[in-house]
């Protein structure tokens, strides 16, 4: 792979809104995925394999639960911090932001908002460390879109719960050391367990032959009888709303992390544009080769704005679920189009992994799959902008 | 063991150079500003002084308010301390002056410079600030070992090394070598959130001149367009008869 030139745009000199620490996090990110990530992800995405290696990396730029408070491992920074944060991962790999996301908004989140003083102590340290790694299971093979019919359920045995069902499509599952399931009990209310590696029938068999997030690991989570201490429920929170607050956050997280993919592929054709000589001129001299370089800068700065307001409304407590997923919907959606049209400016060059383009590409046909398709979020707009829910 | 890292604030490789009132200042303007790389050695450094010896490390910058970005990543990287010298760094003399009173007033055993900084490359600031100390110096430091009252010290000298015995109080203009590239590091996030409660002071300069003053800046000339050539007579033509080199 090439070596890592990117330079970060600013159209409109945003650096001017961000304190001196949302800077100093900003740049050790952003100097970290250039030394650890830029080197190694693509070999690591050819050959679809997580690198196990960069978890304590992460964990020291505060990738994980950067916004839990300090007495519980976490960085205690802001929303906009956390934004930032994985802004500047997924500008290395979509990938390596998902394993952030879903250890710091689906797992330390869950845990530290609806659970127990005791599961807080236990867990949160060590997975705002590393020392532990968790996943999220809500999407079962027949309950994507519609989690609310999940048929994992668990029973009330006097002293501990039985645990039966089976989640798909999970994030970190096939290496994590505990899960964050979600699961109706007998009467039907969702509620959130800790489910931990060893527990005897649970297994988590991987996901194989993705040709998207491949520095990602994905599996499944398999309950099959399982004994969960009653102490592992967490009680904060019930029914569907408790996991969507979950993802409330991450997809917080996404809307910032989407511009990182953009801003890499935006920045790379660029580079390319003006120095490819076609024709006696390098082609960015072409009008068709600017609208397209024009047009994406535009829409980056534009997915800037909507982040960055939206990171001041989290940090007033004031974002609603509804304004997070215009952000999560528009930022992707964005970040796609930007790198199937980065790509062409590459031309065939554009297809190998000497570069980042197509890779980020293919890896935000998951980002805007999960935590919400883009179909959904565009309903749960809809839903809201008209009183009436289109998709049930 | 007290240490004092002289930091300067300066613009980023690869940021774009410009001048403006007829080329008489820098335009800072968009540009990216960063610890200097021979001070950053330096001060990687004296975080494994801090972390084998039990050393403190202070840093002091002289500038506006503009360099405490730069101060506060020392500070997330692993300095105790800070200290601006509230002024406008003008030249070398007068930076050395400044730098001078604060390693004076904390009775610093070793202060670290850079052996010159990438924006202005003077050079002069650590020869000046050992002088006006009256301290031990060694410049174009590449190794430096402390043992009580003893340094060890390796110089980078024209085609090879020289390797040096001194003592303390010692003043060394450092460069790569003083930590390898790799070892340089990046804040972590306990560093950033310690760096929040660390003492970052401000001081007034003191009474000094600047013995120098910037009249003009220019930018090295263009490159000229590269020229293809189809063979090997062409070429021998035109480096004999235009560029005149054979
Ligand atoms: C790489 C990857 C990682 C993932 N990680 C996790 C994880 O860690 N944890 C987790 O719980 N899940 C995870 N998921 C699952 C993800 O959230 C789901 O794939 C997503 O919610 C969509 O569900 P589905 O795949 O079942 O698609 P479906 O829900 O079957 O949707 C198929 C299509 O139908 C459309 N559709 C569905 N309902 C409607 C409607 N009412 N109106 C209009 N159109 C509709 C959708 O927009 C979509 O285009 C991951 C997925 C991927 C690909």
């Amino acid at each position: 792979m090439k070596p890592d030139l990117f330079e970060a745009p600013d159209y409109y000199n945003l650096d001017e809104l961000l304190s001196e620490e949302h800077k100093l996090v900003r740049d050790a990110a952003r100097q970290w995925v250039k030394r650890d990530i830029s080197p190694i992800i693509e070999e690591y995405a050819q050959k679809a394999e997580f690198p196990n290696q960069i978890i304590k990396g992460l964990a020291e730029i505060g990738a994980f639960g950067p916004y839990i408070p300090t007495e519980y491992g976490g960085a205690g920074l802001d929303q906009i911090s956390y934004g930032i944060i994985m802004q500047e991962i997924e500008r290395g790999d979509s990938g390596v932001r998902s394993t952030a996301s879903v250890q710091s908004s689906l797992v330390m989140y869950p845990i530290f908002q609806y659970g127990t003083e005791a599961q807080r102590k236990k867990y949160l340290p060590k997975l705002a460390s590393g020392q532990l790694m968790g996943c999220f299971g809500l999407t079962e093979p027949n309950h994507g879109s519609n989690p609310n019919g999940m048929e994992t359920k668990f029973k009330d045995m006097g002293d501990h719960y039985l645990l039966n069902g089976a989640k798909l499509w999970i994030s970190n599952s096939p290496f994590a050391d505990i899960a964050v399931v979600w699961a109706k009990n007998e009467e039907g209310r969702i509620h959130g367990l800790i489910v931990e590696r060893g527990m005897e029938g649970f297994s988590t068999p991987e996901t194989h032959n993705k040709w998207s997030l491949r520095a990602s690991a994905t599996g499944e989570l398999i309950f099959n009888n399982v004994c969960v201490p009653k102490e592992n429920l967490l009680p904060g929170k019930n029914g569907l709303g408790a996991p969507l607050g979950c993802l409330d956050s991450a997809r917080y997280g996404i809307s910032w992390g989407a511009i990182g993919a953009a801003m890499d592929c935006y920045n790379t054709a660029l580079r390319y544009a003006k120095e490819r000589v076609q024709f006696g001129k390098p082609i960015a001299a072409f009008q068709l080769q600017q609208k397209k370089l024009a047009e994406m800068i535009t829409e980056i700065t534009k997915a800037q704005l909507l982040a960055f307001r939206l990171g001041q409304l989290k940090n007033e407590g004031k974002a609603t679920s509804a304004q997070i997923s215009m952000a999560k919907r528009n930022n992707v959606d964005m970040a796609l189009k930007i790198a199937r049209e980065a790509r062409q400016i590459l031309g065939g060059m554009g297809i190998t992994g000497e570069y980042s383009i197509m890779r980020h590409m293919m890896n935000l046909e998951s980002v805007i799959t999960y935590e919400g398709t883009h179909d959904i979020h565009l309903l749960i707009t809809g839903a809201d902008i008209t009183g009436i829910a289109a998709f049930q | 063991m007290k240490i004092l890292v002289c930091i300067s604030n300066v613009p980023d490789t690869t940021a774009k150079i410009n001048f403006t009132d007829g080329d008489t200042k820098f335009d800072t303007n968009g540009v990216q500003f960063v610890i200097n790389p021979n001070d950053e050695f330096g001060l990687t450094r004296a975080m494994w002084f801090k972390e084998k010896q039990q050393a403190t490390v202070h840093v002091a910058t002289v500038g506006d308010a503009s360099v405490e970005p730069t101060m506060r990543k020392a500070l997330a990287i692993g300095a105790d301390e800070a200290i601006r010298i509230n002024a406008n760094p003008s030249d070398g003399f007068f930076v050395a002056s400044q730098l001078a009173e604060v390693a004076k007033n904390g009775a610093y055993d070793l202060v670290i410079g850079g052996r010159e900084s990438i924006d202005y490359n003077g050079g002069m600031v650590p020869g000046i600030l050992a002088s006006l100390l009256d301290m031990n110096f060694v410049n174009a430091c590449i190794s430096l070992e402390i043992d009580g009252n003893n340094a060890t010290a390796i110089r980078e000298i024209d085609g090879g090394k020289e390797t040096l015995s001194t003592n303390l109080p010692l003043v060394i203009g450092g460069q790569k070598g003083l930590v390898a590239e790799s070892d340089l590091r990046i804040p972590n996030m306990r560093g950033i959130m310690m760096a929040r409660k660390k003492t970052l002071s401000v001081v007034e300069p003191i009474d000094a001149n600047s013995t120098t003053k910037d009249t003009k800046f220019e930018k090295p000339a263009a490159k000229g367009a590269v020229k293809l050539v189809d063979n090997v007579d062409d070429l021998i033509n035109l480096l004999h008869n235009e560029a005149k080199v054979i």
